[in-house]
């Protein structure tokens, strides 16, 4: 313990402890500290009355302003529903295909119905809903389930292969992995496959296994696919003769698709949006140019 | 380093590798079907390497029996090296999960440098691996100069730096393997939290036997500081990770908490964790390491003491702020805003209590650039805590909440704060301890200042326009009640700033490479004939016969 000294610097004390060659000034506490501290509190104190803070026993003191974070949030949920009530009224009632010749209702779709979709959809079916792989694309004419109005609302409503209880449900076979074609004959069927849409691009090899292929696609894939490959609405599988793919059109992509299987799951947005969304979303949807 | 352990601190010490070797083994037997197997191993590895590094000085003649009127340093040594290290690494990481959210596919496809899991390894690495380090090697060497008195005990400073070493190990090994508890900055599981457990009682447990060895009248304030920051953590460690695992043999537990409590518990620990991890271990640097870099008294005792016990106290009131406008009752939210708003004053006091004390020391802060780093860290301090209780205030909260103003606010407060006073005192520490006369080059200090200056101002207002700006995109509505923005709208606004603030934490980086490159050169700069004299010694009493 030193003895208390003089700062020569700022002229105050020391108070005496020293470690290490630290020393402390008795500086009194500035003015302005107390100063803010005070107002600070006592801020922190019009606040406890004003509004609820503090618990006591099974309840806390309301306020007197007697604000409440459930009736705020109620009240812009109320002013909300109200501004929305105009077109969503309109959108739940009025027929799809009047809305859809209606120049002002489609610039309200092409507004609102792209941050329904970029929110909702995107995250799948991509920003310009072109789809990627093992997500459809949506701006082409060719249809799993159908494009018009009714169908299109419906997908929305109950998914596809998802956890509603009316989901539509479509599933294309592990022939590989559940033992009904063999690798040779999977490629012969491949082969077919390619020749539905692309018969120019098949290599000799498989341009020869072509018949078997034939073949085997009537037996095992007509079933969904239809005789001409141009694909069954009615159990969701996709036309094989259009050059459009979900999961890829190439050798490899098609024999992984018959060996593993395929089960794209489309959820439904029956308790996520509601019917005026989804309706303005199935305009928007065709609007975007797949038609049917 | 084991040739300055006694005989029979040798012989515990190959006791506790081989407890350690054990305890490794056993969990990695129990959880060889999970991935807590792979961390057994893991403790059971380092347990032999342990054992096998003391074995092979187990015959060395006994230390210098006058070691007792030296401070013990070597401890404090390893800290700074570990902790440059930890933190190039985690800003590395930190860099690059920046760098992710502009190329979102730079994870090369693999599952650990996945986005999620990259991002708790540069939180656990900064915050622990960097922050803790460098807490744990100031406060030994602070607390032995403040107290002229060497630690109690060599060898349990080394079982809290191994330790605590072994636990950031598990915990960002963890990660990447996918373990989380998923509650942010306690997200290792419960073997490594119980390990944690362990390690912080001998920390606790070797200050107080340090500090009660003192002889000097007084406490001084760091070791306060130090002290709050030992004992807060422990409790708030031990409360938020209670939990149960699913068995002895799984990595996976759940919280004992459920529902809004365990929110609550979980950002009462995650406030407090900055107000005593990042807040006071930190002002404990500064206080010791500022007036004796600037050779300045502290301003005034009197401040020091409102400024403790006011941090202290609001803190612990503060937490709920993190769940504004939540399933938090309402009166839980205005409450811990109340106490945020008063949390200012303490701060502000702080803040310009160093700046105080900086009075008549100008031109060293000018002059030099370690001084400068301790300046702009309690600029930085102040900057960060104003803007904290600013944004503890539900109105302003409810623009910046789930932005990135938060995170800006967190970067000022970590880089500007945290890193830059770990900086300066590094810098003012290393020479003392190597018994330099100086760093290795006085131009790098300058090069690391202007780099991790420029980094953090980038970063902070990168943050602050992007926070802002998806703040406001988020609550725009239409006219007609419908969103103004979708959420990608938001996302895809930020790819400047995302990219800006990539930059400014690589120039960031950059400058904590180069301090380590300085720091390590000063390590292996010539030991000079006559090394400056830094510290008064130990007071040695008359040793009890032992
Ligand atoms: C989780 C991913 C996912 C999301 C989100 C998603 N979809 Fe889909 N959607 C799919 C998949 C996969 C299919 C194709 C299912 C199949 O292959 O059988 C599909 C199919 C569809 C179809 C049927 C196409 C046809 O040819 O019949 C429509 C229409 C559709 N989606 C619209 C939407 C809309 C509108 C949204 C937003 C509200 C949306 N989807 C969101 C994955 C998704
Ligand atoms: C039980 C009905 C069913 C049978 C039988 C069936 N498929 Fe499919 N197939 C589907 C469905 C449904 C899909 C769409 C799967 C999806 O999108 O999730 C599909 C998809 C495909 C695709 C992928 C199309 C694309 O766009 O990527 C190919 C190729 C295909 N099937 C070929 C065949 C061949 C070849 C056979 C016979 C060996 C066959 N399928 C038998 C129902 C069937
Ligand atoms: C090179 C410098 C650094 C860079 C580039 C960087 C980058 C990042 C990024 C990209 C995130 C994730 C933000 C998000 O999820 O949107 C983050 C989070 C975080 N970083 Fe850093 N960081 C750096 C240094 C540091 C340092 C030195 C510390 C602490 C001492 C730190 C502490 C944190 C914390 C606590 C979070 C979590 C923030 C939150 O949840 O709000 N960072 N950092
Ligand atoms: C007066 C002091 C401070 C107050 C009142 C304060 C207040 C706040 C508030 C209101 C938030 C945002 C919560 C949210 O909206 O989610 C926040 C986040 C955060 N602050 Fe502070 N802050 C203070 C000082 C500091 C300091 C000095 C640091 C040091 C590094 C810091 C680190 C953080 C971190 C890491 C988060 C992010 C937590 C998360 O992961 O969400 N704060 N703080």
């Amino acid at each position: 313990m030193t003895k208390p000294e003089r700062d020569p610097y700022t002229g105050l004390m020391t108070t005496g402890h020293e470690w290490n060659g630290i020393k402390e000034l008795m500086t009194p506490i500035p003015g302005l500290v107390k100063f803010f501290l005070t107002t600070t509190i006592l801020i922190a104190v019009l606040l406890w009355i004003l509004f609820p803070t503090w618990p006591y026993g099974p309840n806390y003191t309301k306020g007197v302003l007697g604000v409440d974070q459930r009736s705020l949030v109620q009240e812009v949920l109320v002013k909300a529903a109200s501004l929305r009530s105009v077109w969503e009224e309109q959108f739940t009632t009025t027929d799809m295909a009047i809305l859809e010749g209606d120049p002002d209702a489609m610039a309200f779709v092409r507004m609102h119905g792209e941050r329904l979709f970029e929110d909702n959809c995107s995250a799948c079916h991509g920003l310009d809903a072109a789809g990627g792989p093992g997500f459809p694309s949506l701006v082409d004419d060719q249809w799993l389930w159908g494009g018009d109005f009714e169908t299109i609302l419906e997908t929305l409503r109950v998914g596809i292969n998802a956890k509603h209880e009316d989901t539509r449900y479509a599933e294309m076979l592990a022939f590989g992995d559940e033992g009904m074609l063999s690798s040779a004959e999977r490629q012969a069927v491949t082969a077919y496959v390619i020749s539905l849409s692309r018969p120019d691009e098949l290599t000799e090899k498989q341009a020869g296994r072509l018949a078997e292929g034939t073949e085997l696609f009537a037996e095992n894939c007509a079933s969904c696919h239809g005789e001409d490959g141009a694909g069954s609405r009615d159990v969701g599988a996709p036309n094989l003769t259009d050059g459009f793919w979900i999961y890829g059109g190439d050798a490899n992509s098609i024999t992984a698709t018959l060996r593993h299987g395929r089960v794209g799951v489309m959820p439904y947005w029956e308790d996520r949006l509601t019917e005026a969304d989804r309706r303005l979303l199935t305009l928007y949807v065709r609007d975007l140019g797949a038609r049917d | 380093m084991v040739s300055q352990l006694t005989r029979d601190e040798r012989g515990s010490a190959m006791i506790l590798c081989v407890i350690l070797t054990l305890f490794g083994a056993t969990l990695g037997l129990m959880g060889r079907d999970d991935v807590l197997g792979w961390h057994g191993a893991l403790l059971a590895l380092s347990g032999m390497v342990l054992l096998f590094v003391v074995m092979n000085k187990l015959y060395d003649p006994d230390p210098d029996p006058d070691r007792v009127t030296r401070y013990y340093d070597d401890p404090t040594k390893v800290g700074v090296i570990v902790s440059m290290m930890w933190l190039v690494f985690a800003t590395f990481v930190g860099d690059w999960v920046a760098w992710l959210l502009v190329y979102p596919e730079a994870t090369f496809d693999a599952g650990w440098s996945s986005f999620g899991r990259l991002r708790p390894v540069h939180t656990t690495g900064v915050i622990f691996g960097f922050g803790g380090n460098a807490l744990i090697a100031t406060s030994f060497h602070v607390l032995q100069r403040t107290s002229r008195a060497r630690l109690a005990g060599s060898l349990a400073p080394w079982i809290v730096l191994i330790g605590f070493n072994l636990f950031c190990l598990l915990a960002v090994t963890g990660y990447m393997f996918g373990i989380t508890a998923s509650k942010e900055y306690a997200e290792p599981e419960w073997y490594a939290d119980l390990f944690l457990v362990v390690i912080w009682v001998v920390y606790f447990v070797l200050y107080l036997r340090t500090l009660a060895r003192r002889q000097e009248p007084h406490i001084y304030v760091a070791n306060w500081y130090f002290l709050a920051f030992i004992l807060v953590v422990a409790i708030l460690h031990i409360i938020n990770n209670l939990a149960v695992p699913v068995s002895l043999g799984h990595a996976k537990s759940y919280s004992l908490f459920s529902g809004v409590q365990d929110a609550m518990t979980q950002w009462w620990y995650g406030h407090n964790a900055v107000a005593f991890f990042l807040t006071s271990g930190f002002l404990g640097m500064l206080y010791y390491y500022l007036p004796r870099r600037a050779g300045r008294p502290i301003f005034s005792y009197r401040m020091s003491i409102i400024s403790f016990w006011g941090i202290t106290f609001l803190y612990m009131w503060a937490g709920s702020h993190h769940l504004h406008y939540t399933a938090l009752p309402h009166w839980v939210q205005n409450l811990g805003m109340t106490f945020s708003i008063i949390l200012v004053v303490p701060s502000w006091a702080s803040a310009g209590h160093a700046l105080l004390t900086l009075n008549g020391a100008w031109e060293k802060v000018r002059d030099d650039a370690t001084l400068r780093f301790m300046f702009v860290a309690a600029v930085f301090y102040g900057l960060s805590t104003f803007e904290g209780s600013f944004m503890a205030i539900r109105p302003v909260n409810s623009l910046s909440h789930y932005t990135d103003w938060t995170v800006g606010h967190v970067h000022a407060g970590a880089l500007g704060w945290v890193a830059m006073i770990t900086f300066g005192t590094f810098y003012t520490l290393v020479p003392m301890l190597w018994n330099r006369e100086r760093m290795y080059s006085s131009r790098l200090i300058e090069a690391h200042f202007w780099l991790a200056l420029a980094g953090t101002v980038i970063y902070v207002f990168a943050m602050w326009n992007s926070g802002i700006v998806q703040g406001l995109m988020w609550r725009a509505y239409a006219e007609n009640g419908t969103l103004a923005y979708s959420f990608i709208d938001s996302v895809d606004a930020m790819r400047p700033y995302y990219f800006a603030r990539a930059v400014g934490g690589f120039l960031f980086f950059l400058g904590g490479v180069i301090g380590l490159y300085n720091i390590w050169m000063t390590t292996r700069m010539p030991t000079m004939e006559k090394p400056p004299v830094y510290d008064l010694p130990p007071v040695v009493e008359a040793e009890p016969a032992e």
